[in-house]
């Protein structure tokens, strides 16, 4: 690897790695410090290695590094508190002798546990994705803004309230009692699952950095499998899932950037090996004796794997909504439902249980009527395609309808 | 859901497209965001307590005067009976002759039947 590309790589590497261990070693109130200790490592690294050359361990290098900028840190504010402040209690300020422990089994301890710290329910969802893009993956703020379609302030305005918000929580930085492990660990699954869609739905037209946020979902949910007490059937479904919907990344997308839809996607781009992984984390799924919505979902995203249009991929899918929408009931979820039904029992069906649907502000509503009624009577399917135009939002959308429109 | 045990008298096939009429019927209500809750009351290990002589007398069945019984029931979110009276209306079990739907408000002071 090219030295300039070398601190990049291992700034997405490393970071979150880094900043963990130190936020866990400090406490969650002072994660500024983590991670401004972190940034300065970085600098270092950036600023002597064109001089001095790539050291022969990089990595270590680094934790070496960020070892000793913690502790003349930590020395620092000793030396201050016992000078300036020797009432205040002594006893929370972390021991400059303790030893930073940066064994690969601390790293994915902190990480973990950090993890369940940022998924936290007293902040926003939103929130939560932001500060785990930022800390547990270790994305820069401006990549953070991009693919929100915001500037830098706002998602540093965002990151400070969120952490904030935790501090005065009181949040620490360890894994939940057993007896909390399935609440909060819904919590940090729905998190994931949204910085999952953020890469896969996003409005952002970075490629690079939308398969890297689909990734870094899919690294996280896999850390949770690897520790026994986060390791859950609905993580591995969530995996499985996902696993499957990433199969297809590549072939979503023309050339120019362009959304192509399942029907005409080519197959032979779809990742054959995602597809045997989510058939894998699938299977690790069906240990416990609980169906959770991920496993239904897996289910859901497994059967599109298969491409060809056959009535008993169709039932199934048609079921598996049928169910998914007991256990939780989604817009989506209810016009997929109806599309599955369309081809599972028919257009006409489809059409009067459609109706019964009250999504009228929704353009896929829309543009699933339009869809229906094509070939059984294609002047109200442009009817419906054209209300869909008038009320998506963004370009893709729009040019997807349009393109729908042209072909009828 | 009123109506007999089905399984008595009808083919696994046939068994299988009550099934699904049934799963489809439930999916439509539920992607309307209506449904609440429900399951099917299996007749097998079914027991009638009755009373005779002051005393709990327990029967495999028949249950009652009539062939039929309760088979499941379902909760639904309905803003009016007249639109609980729909949802069963689309119920599978009143294809056969004789099977009925009641519809009951659930006592609750919060609005939602």
């Amino acid at each position: 690897m090219e030295q300039r590309d070398l601190i990049p790589h291992l700034f997405r590497t490393e970071y979150r790695k880094i900043v963990s261990v130190l936020c866990k070693h400090f406490g969650f109130d002072q994660i500024e410090t983590a991670e401004d200790l972190t940034s300065e490592t970085f600098l270092t690294a950036a600023q002597t290695w064109p001089l001095n050359g790539i050291p022969p361990n990089p990595v270590a290098w680094l934790y070496t590094v960020a070892k000793n900028n913690a502790k003349n840190y930590l020395r620092r504010h000793s030396i201050f508190d016992k000078k300036l402040v020797p009432e205040l209690k002594k006893s929370s300020l972390v021991s400059v002798e303790a030893e930073i422990d940066m064994s690969e089994q601390n790293i994915n301890d902190s990480q973990l546990q950090m993890m369940f710290a940022i998924c936290h329910p007293s902040i926003s969802a939103e929130a939560q994705v932001g500060l785990s893009l930022r800390i547990l993956c270790g994305f820069g703020i401006e990549e953070i803004a991009d693919a929100f379609l915001t500037n830098k302030e706002n998602i540093n305005k965002r990151l400070f309230r969120a952490k904030e918000k935790l501090r005065e929580e009181k949040i620490r930085i360890e894994l939940p009692a057993l007896t909390e492990i399935d609440e909060r660990l819904a919590t940090v699954l729905t998190t994931i699952y949204l910085l999952f869609n953020e890469g896969y739905y996003s409005v952002s037209n970075d490629q690079t950095l939308r398969k890297d946020f689909c990734f870094e979902a899919m690294r996280l949910c896999k850390m949770l499998t690897e520790n026994k007490i986060s390791n859950k059937p609905e993580v591995s479904a969530l995996l499985a899932l996902m696993c499957f919907h990433a199969s297809r990344f590549d072939a979503r997308f023309s050339k120019n950037g362009e959304l192509v839809l399942y029907e005409e996607q080519d197959e032979s781009i779809w990742d054959r090996e995602l597809i045997e992984r989510g058939a894998y984390y699938l299977h690790q799924a069906t240990t416990g004796n609980k169906v959770s919505k991920y496993h239904i979902e897996a289910g859901i995203a497994y059967w599109h794997t298969i491409k060809a249009d056959t009535i008993e991929k169709w039932e199934n899918i048609l079921q598996l909504y049928n169910q998914l929408l007991q256990i939780e009931y989604s817009p989506i979820a209810a016009l997929n439902r109806t599309f599955a039904l369309s081809k599972a029992n028919g257009k006409q069906e489809a059409i009067k249980e459609a109706e019964k649907l009250n999504l009228s502000d929704n353009h896929f509503y829309f543009m699933l009527l339009g869809e229906l009624y094509s070939d059984l009577d294609n002047v109200k399917a442009k009817q419906n395609f054209q209300i869909a135009l008038s009320l998506a939002k963004t370009q893709t959308d729009k040019m997807s309808i349009q393109k729908r429109i042209a072909i009828l | 859901m009123r109506h007999e045990d089905g399984s008595k008298n009808a083919s696994p096939e046939q068994m299988q497209a009550w099934m699904k009429q049934t799963m489809d019927w439930i999916g439509g209500i539920a992607a309307q965001n209506k449904f609440v809750s429900g399951t099917g009351l299996p007749f097998n290990g079914a027991r009638v307590i009755t009373t005779k002589n002051s005393k709990p007398v327990v029967t495999d069945g028949p249950f009652g005067e009539i062939k039929e019984t309760i088979g499941g029931f379902i909760v639904v979110k309905a803003d009016s009976i007249d639109e609980a009276v729909e949802f069963a209306k689309g119920c599978p079990v009143l294809q056969g002759e004789g099977n009925s739907m009641e519809v009951r408000k659930i006592a609750k002071n919060d609005g939602v039947h």
